[in-house]
Parts: structure tokens; sequence; C-alpha cells
């Protein structure tokens, strides 16, 4: 059975200038709107606390609200969380009550609802996660640069990474406009499509080093066209089943995985275009050509009596 | 081209196979809400105890599933957390003060199987419910306190050795600065404090006039400074939590200053702070020697046992345990066993004076402890709490005691570290503040795991029958590997110890797609092969071959990224890295090498004309 005809000839660098375009302007968007709406950080990154209750019948939110003003909370922030019985409380941290005095204190404001989950964070926890959040992206692409430009050759390795960098920004880019929600979990998402896309970037790589091996005569465009054809059909069918799986994760695995799945989403659907059509032509912008992978080539022929 | 596989390669992968089916097993057993009954100090366990249990339960009508003899205690075993509540209560109160009786969540595996050191897989909070505080220990106070400490001393040491100095201040955020009127008094007052405060660096430099010298702590002096607050902090927690009554607490080092605490199971998170923020504490007190000790209690003292006899104290205290900022067991100067037991942070002075005053007469070390029980009045649950004191030394004085003194004439060795942990866990090391936590309900701890459960098997499933239909064949084999993927995941993961969360069952999802890549890899490069002519049985070799560089590749730069995610990340985040780190190993076998056993097993050594591969 098969999906794709195995000699697609689709002639994917010839519009790179377009998917480059494509691809900026994709960035631009994200940054705007990064910029304009800011992130919605969860409650990992910004302290405070997060009580999650359950009713018996769909609450009136207007009325928890009410109560809470009247307990003191005027900053609460209440939403829908998972089912229509089920409400999340934020708060952002009180200096002068203990988490103790929190928690009751709430409960007891809301009549009815049965306290499921709490979660407090210090601010200062926050912070050293949001800083151990951005060292491990810049740790996790510097050392997959490293590692290709040690298995294949530098040129792969910086476009590789630029390609890679590319999916997390037009991930945050989503989640800014449509005011996700980013928290930890998210982030580990986040590092989960790097590593993703990087293997999709890697498979592409291999074969292309092997074409330039074998096909003597070609130049780099047309060997990188027969690359990217050649594992089409492995790319797309993998991106399908991962994304199957996330799939899944995003119905059955429950509001607390949410971030997750839409982060994988994203990412699989984004990390296949960019593998596609942004790393190879990223490598031939360079100026990728067979002597910077044969270097042997050159030397055998001049020593030829 | 032999696409063969020798004996012992297939047995050592069947061998795995079992390891792995026998070390991932115990998850399907499932565990029994039980109560946890074992022994402190004398008392022992024994069939007295049993009996007693036998009949509180009878009486008061609680079903239990099993009461089970082990060699530390009794194991109760019930049908539901209910039951399991009331039965704790009930034994609690029936066996009284000195056993402990503690929730425990007892896993049904087999005896055999606990035998080879096959346990199920730890769940996290998110999966089981609980209690998590991630703890900040305030290093810097303690430092402070060090240094309050060493001033007086360093004041006291300057006036013995008559040495005159204009002024002695502490200087922000650390040090102390001397100044002397000259190089001659700085020079000797120098070579006389680092005879005796070797910890600290100390600095020359002049200023306004003046001739200054600067002491500031080692880094390594800082450094198990704040090692040993975090120690003792761990240490004092850890005893304290049996209190609590749960059995499977969890104390962490995270990082340099923080201590992760994680309570499964408990849902009274009031009670569980209480527990963490209290400390017992010790106070030092003299014997009062002017009364008769077993006559009418005087005003000003007390009356306690200790070893049998009646001592009577003197009410003041000259000494309190947040004074003692250090206590090991030691050796005295003729040999004998002896705790040596450094000061900081006030009251040593009075402690200095009082002692001198009290040359040869007997002091006693007495142990407070505040316990909080927990009663049920008028249906509702009330913590109560009442103080405990209790006589741990009484050593008579043999000199004017500074900030660094011995207790010698302790006995044993053991006693004197006995006496010498009681110190440590006595003294208020270092103030501790709650920095995070969180808290999960039971029943969602429990519609977590089947949210987990069932995103990995519809996911598992789709896969499965995607592989089926486009590769036949060769899809069912990888079909095979999935699942033994799976299970070797679950074993090693069972093996390690390593505790699942509810990330970490997203990573098993997601490795169930990332362990499908390998095979397409190669199906695809054996699809590609055939279609060039090449005769299947060299088809297969040279995909299994061609493909190999490439999975590994692939891999190990996912494997990067997961190890960055494991050393960065915390807590639920760091789940997910551990199981995605062992989920791409595991993947790389079985989909290399058990697909390629299955494969030489099914087509090598045959004349195959056709392979079912889908094309």
């Amino acid at each position: 059975m098969e999906f794709f005809s195995h000699n697609t000839k689709f002639d994917f660098m010839a519009q790179r200038k377009w998917a480059l375009w494509f691809s900026g302007i994709l960035l631009l968007f994200s940054l705007g709107a990064l910029l304009v709406n800011g992130l919605n950080l969860g409650l990992d990154f910004t302290g405070g606390a997060q009580l999650e209750f359950s009713y018996q019948n769909s609450p009136d939110f207007v009325q928890v609200r009410q109560q809470l003003n009247q307990a003191g909370f005027t900053d609460a922030v209440v939403q829908a969380y998972g089912s229509s019985k089920d409400v999340l409380i934020r708060l952002k941290p009180h200096k002068q009550m203990t988490q103790q005095q929190l928690t009751s204190e709430v409960a007891q404001a809301l009549v009815g609802a049965k306290l499921q989950r709490v979660e407090y964070i210090g601010p200062q926890v926050g912070k050293t996660l949001v800083t151990n959040g951005v060292l491990a992206i810049i740790m996790a692409l510097l050392g997959t640069m490293i590692y290709i430009a040690f298995r294949f050759e530098y040129r792969f390795a910086v476009s590789a990474v630029i390609s890679l960098i590319h999916d997390p920004i037009l991930i945050l880019g989503i989640f800014a406009l449509f005011k996700v929600e980013f928290d930890l979990i998210g982030l580990a998402a986040l590092l989960t499509v790097i590593g993703y896309s990087l293997n999709d970037t890697i498979v592409v790589y291999d074969r292309v080093r092997e074409n330039f091996r074998k096909m003597r005569k070609a130049s780099a465009v047309e060997v990188l066209n027969l690359s990217v054809n050649q594992t089409l059909s492995r790319t797309i069918m993998i991106s399908g089943l991962t994304l199957t799986v996330v799939l899944s994760l995003l119905i059955f695995g429950g509001q607390m995985l949410r971030g997750f799945s839409l982060a994988m989403i994203i990412g699989i659907v984004i990390g296949t275009y960019s593998s596609i059509y942004v790393a190879g032509a990223l490598a031939i912008i360079f100026g990728l050509d067979r002597k910077h992978l044969i270097p042997a080539d050159k030397v055998l022929v001049d020593n030829m009596p | 081209m032999q696409n063969n596989y020798p004996l012992w390669k297939n047995l050592l992968l069947l061998g795995l196979l079992l390891i792995g089916g026998i070390y991932a097993v115990p998850n399907l057993f499932g565990d029994d809400p039980s109560v946890q009954i074992s022994a402190l100090g004398a008392k022992i366990v024994d069939d007295v105890t049993t009996q007693q249990v036998r009949q509180v339960l009878a009486t008061d009508q609680l079903k239990y599933a099993k009461l089970e003899q082990k060699s530390d205690g009794l194991l109760v075993r019930f049908f539901d957390t209910d039951t399991q509540l009331k039965g704790r209560d009930a034994i609690k109160s029936s066996l009284g003060e000195n056993y402990v009786v503690a929730l425990n969540l007892a896993s049904r595996t087999p005896k055999w199987l606990q035998v080879l050191g096959a346990y199920p897989m730890k769940l996290g909070l998110d999966l089981r419910g609980g209690v998590h505080f991630l703890l900040e220990v305030d290093i810097d106070r303690m430092i402070k306190a060090r240094e309050e400490g060493d001033v007086r001393s360093i004041v006291d040491h300057l006036r013995e050795a008559n040495l005159r100095y204009v002024s002695l201040e502490r200087v922000q955020p650390h040090g102390i600065v001397i100044s002397f009127r000259d190089n001659a008094n700085m020079d000797q007052g120098q070579n006389e404090l680092t005879k005796y405060f070797p910890d600290y660096v100390f600095t020359k430099f002049t200023a306004n006039n003046a001739y200054k010298l600067q002491l500031m702590m080692e880094e390594s002096a800082v450094f198990k400074v704040a090692d040993y607050a975090i120690e003792q902090t761990m240490n004092t927690l850890r005893n304290r939590v049996n209190e609590l009554g749960v059995s499977e607490a969890l104390v962490q080092r995270q990082g340099v200053n923080h201590v992760s605490v994680d309570f499964p199971g408990i849902q009274d998170t009031a009670r569980a702070k209480e527990i963490i923020g209290k400390t017992a504490t010790l106070r030092f007190q003299m014997v009062d020697v002017d009364h008769d000790q077993s006559g009418d209690v005087p005003l000003g003292s007390r009356l306690y046992d200790y070893e049998g006899r009646h001592i009577l104290l003197r009410d003041q205290a000259i000494l309190q345990g947040n004074s003692i900022t250090y206590a090991t067991s030691s050796f005295s100067q003729d040999g004998r066993p002896a705790v040596a037991v450094r000061l900081g942070g006030g009251g040593e002075s009075i402690f200095h004076r009082v002692t001198a005053e009290n040359i040869g007469k007997p002091m006693a070390v007495v142990y407070v402890e505040t316990k909080t029980d927990q009663h049920v009045v008028d249906g509702k649950v009330e913590n109560v709490s009442r103080q405990e004191e209790r006589i741990v030394s009484v050593a008579t004085i043999q000199s004017a005691l500074g900030n660094s003194f011995e207790i010698t004439g302790l006995g044993t060795e053991q006693y004197a570290q006995d006496l010498a942990l009681l110190l440590r866990s006595g003294a208020l090391v270092a103030p501790v503040n709650i920095v995070q936590e969180l808290t999960v309900g039971p029943s969602m701890g429990k519609a977590n795991i089947q949210k987990g459960i069932i995103s990995i098997a519809v996911g598992f499933i789709c896969v499965v029958l995607f592989m089926a239909f486009y590769y036949r064949t060769f899809g069912l084999i990888t079909d095979i590997a999935l699942f033994l993927n799976l299970i070797f995941m679950v074993a090693i993961l069972s093996i390690l110890g390593a505790t699942l969360t509810l990330p970490g069952m997203a990573g098993m999802v997601l490795t169930v797609g990332l362990a499908v890549d390998s095979n397409v890899l190669i199906y695809e490069r054996i699809r590609e092969e055939l279609r060039n002519g090449v005769s299947p049985q060299a088809s297969i070799y040279a995909g299994y071959a061609r493909a190999f560089t490439t999975i590994v590749d692939a891999n190990v730069a996912t494997l990067i990224v997961a190890i960055v995610l494991f050393a960065l990340g915390s807590g639920a985040v760091k789940g997910f890295a551990v199981v995605l780190t062992i989920g791409l190993m595991t993947s790389m076998l079985t989909a290399i090498v058990f697909t390629r056993a299955i494969v030489n097993f099914l087509y090598g050594h045959k004349n195959v004309k056709r392979l079912s591969i889908g094309i």
C-alpha cells in the first residue's frame, strides 16, 4: 500500500524563495503577536496560586466571582477548566496570607464546591523556572548544532539550527495570538518539538550526503531536491502517525496536558514544513556544495601522476 | 548475505524479553490501601500486638482483607480508603504512644516477584493524590547567626590576649571588620585570631588612618554551613514524617538550598505543614543540687525522670537549642567518647558566665518536643498540641564553656552518636519557607491515570492498525516491536524506581510515535531496494544496514534534547524527560534488533520470492 508515488519529482528547491519569504512573514507575525499580546504565562512561571474546584452542577461564574469578591479576593481570575462543572481560580501571590489560609478561605467562600487540586508557587521559584527554561532551549540548540556539525558539516549545522529556532518561535507566536496558557509542560513540548524536527532534518541531510556521494555530476540544487523527494513519503507518514498519537493525547489526556498537546500538534506541522523547505533551502543559500561533503575527492585527483 | 541471527543472539533476546516481562508485570497487580504498624524504641510487635489489632478491628467492625506479619511489623490490608482511615485511627488509639501507625499503599505483587526485586512503578502525586512542598532553607540567616556567635568569640579572644582595638563591626552582606590603632596591633590580632578561626580569610587594609582587619568566611566554609543546614533540615523532616502517619514520604534535596517533600496519599495539608514547620528544641538547665530530690518540688524547679531516677532541674534555661550550630560525636583528649558542640547566634556569653560560676556541678540537656495529635471533636477534626520534655544527658561542668565545647564522660560511642544526633535535630538550624505547594485530591489522581491509559491505548491502536495496513507483514512485526517497547519502558522505569507522572505518560504516548519512525526508515529503504530490482534477501540486509546510521543520528539528536530537559527541568517535566530518554533507547533496541530477529526468523534461510511489505 502506498500513499505516494515513489517517484515524486516535486521541485522543492525551486520554491525555496517563496518558502523562505513565507517563513519570514510567519516569523514576523509571531514576533508581532508576542510583542502585542504577550505570552500568557502559566502559574509555573508567574508564581501565585491556582485552585481547581468541581461542582455538582455547572456553576454560575458571575456568582462565583461575587463570592470571591466578598471574601476579599478582588483580583481572582475565574475560568472554566475542562468540563463545564470544573472551575479554576487563579490568584496572584498574597504576601499576608499563608497558602493554607488562602486555600481554606477560598474554599469557604465558594459554596458547594469541592476542592480537587491546589497549586502554589512562590515567585522566586517561578523566576528560576523561566531562567532554566530559556537556558534549556539554548543548550538544546547548541548541543544539537555541535552534533550535526560533527556528523555532517557546519553549513548543515547552521541551517538546521536556524530552521529549528524557527519552529518554537512560531509555536509561541500562535500561543500568544490565541492567548493560550503556556506552562512548564508546554515548554517541555517545545523542546520535544525541537528534537522531533531535528529528527526529520537529519533524515533529509543523511540522504543528501548519500546522494552527493552517489551522483557525481549533479548540482547541489538537484541533489537536495532529489533527497527531499525521496524522503517525502517517510516524512509525511511519520508526521501523520505522530500527529495521530498526539491528537489522542489532546482528546483523552485531559486539561492538564492541553498546553502540551497543542504545542506538539503545531510543532509537528510546522516542523514537517521546515524540514522539507527550510533546512535544505538554507543550506543552499549558504553555498553548500559537493566539495564540502567529500573533501577527499580533490586530493585523490591531484595525486594522480 | 545471511539474514540470520545465531542461536545465542535469539536466546539472548528471548532472555531480555523474559526479564523485561518479569519486571514490568508488577504494575498490573495494583495496590491495597493499608496500615503499617511498627514499634518505637524498646517495644516490639509481637503476637500480643497482633491480637490487640485484630480485636480492635473486630470491635469496630472494620473489614480487612489480610493481616500480614512482616519482619519489621504488621501490615493490615483494607478494601478501600475510608476503612483504611478509620482503621488507622482505631489502631492508633488502641496501641498508644509506642507504636507508629502509618498509612501505606501496599502493592499486591506476589512474594516471588518481590524477592527478585520486581516492584511496580512509583506513581507521582498527580496520579496518586497527595501533597508536595518545596522548602527554601534560609542559608543567609544561618551564616549571619554564625558570624554573630563568632563576633562574641573574637571579642573574648582579643581581650584575653590583651589586644586593644578601636572598633569591631559586622558588614553587609557578610564579614567582620576590626579596626586597630596601629600596624603592630593589627598583625598581632591577625596572628592571634587565625589560630582560632580557621574558617575565615583574613585581609588587611588601611582606610582613614585606621588599620583594618577584615574577616570573611571562606567559600568552602560557607558551603559547609549550607550543606550542613540542608542535611539537618532533611534529617529533621524525615524524623518528623513518621508522626504524620505516612510511610512513603519522600524528602529530597533540590539544588543549592531547596528541599522537596512529598507526602503521597494524604489530604490534610494543615497537618503536613505543621509537622514541617515545627521544631523540637533543646534546653540546657542546671541540676538543682540544693534541694532534696525526693522531697517536695520547690519553686523554680521541676522534677524529671532520667534513667530510672528523679532529677530536679532549675527552670531557667541557661542555653537554648537554637544556639547550637553544630554537634558531632568525637573523642575527647583522654580518648573517650564525647560530643563536640559549637554555638552561635546568641546566648553564649550568658552560658559562659553561668558555667564559670558552676564548675563542678551537673548540668542537664533537656529535649523538648511539640507533638500534635488529631482528635475528632464534635465531628470536626482538631489538631491538639502538647509539649513533651525529657532529659537526654546529664554531665558535670568541667570549666567555663565558650562557643565551642565538649560533653565528655558519655560512656559508649553509640551514646555519643545518638546524643550528637539529638542535639543536631533539636537545634533550629535555619528557618525554612514554603515556596511551592501542590495538592492533588485522590479522585483526581485516579482520573488522571485513566486519562493517561486511554491516551496511550488509543494512540497505540491507531499506529498499530496503520502499520499493519501499510506495511503488511512487516507492519505486524513492527506492531509486536512497539508492544515490546512499552513493556521494556515499563520494566526499566520499575527497576529504576522512577516516578511516573502524567507528563510521563504523555512521554510514553510520544515514544510510540517516535519508535515507529525507526521502522519506517528501515522499511522504506527495503522497499526502495526492492524497486531497484534487488533480491528480497539482499534488500532486507541493505535496508537494515543503510538505515542504521540514519536512525542512530536522528535518535541521538533527540536524545540530546531529552537530556537537556532532564537536567534543567524539575518535577513533572523531569518525569517526562526520563520517560522520553528511556523510550528512545528502548525503541532503538526493539525497532532494530528485535524486528530483525523476527524478520530473520520468518525470511532468513528461505528462498523468498516476494516480501510482504506492502508493495
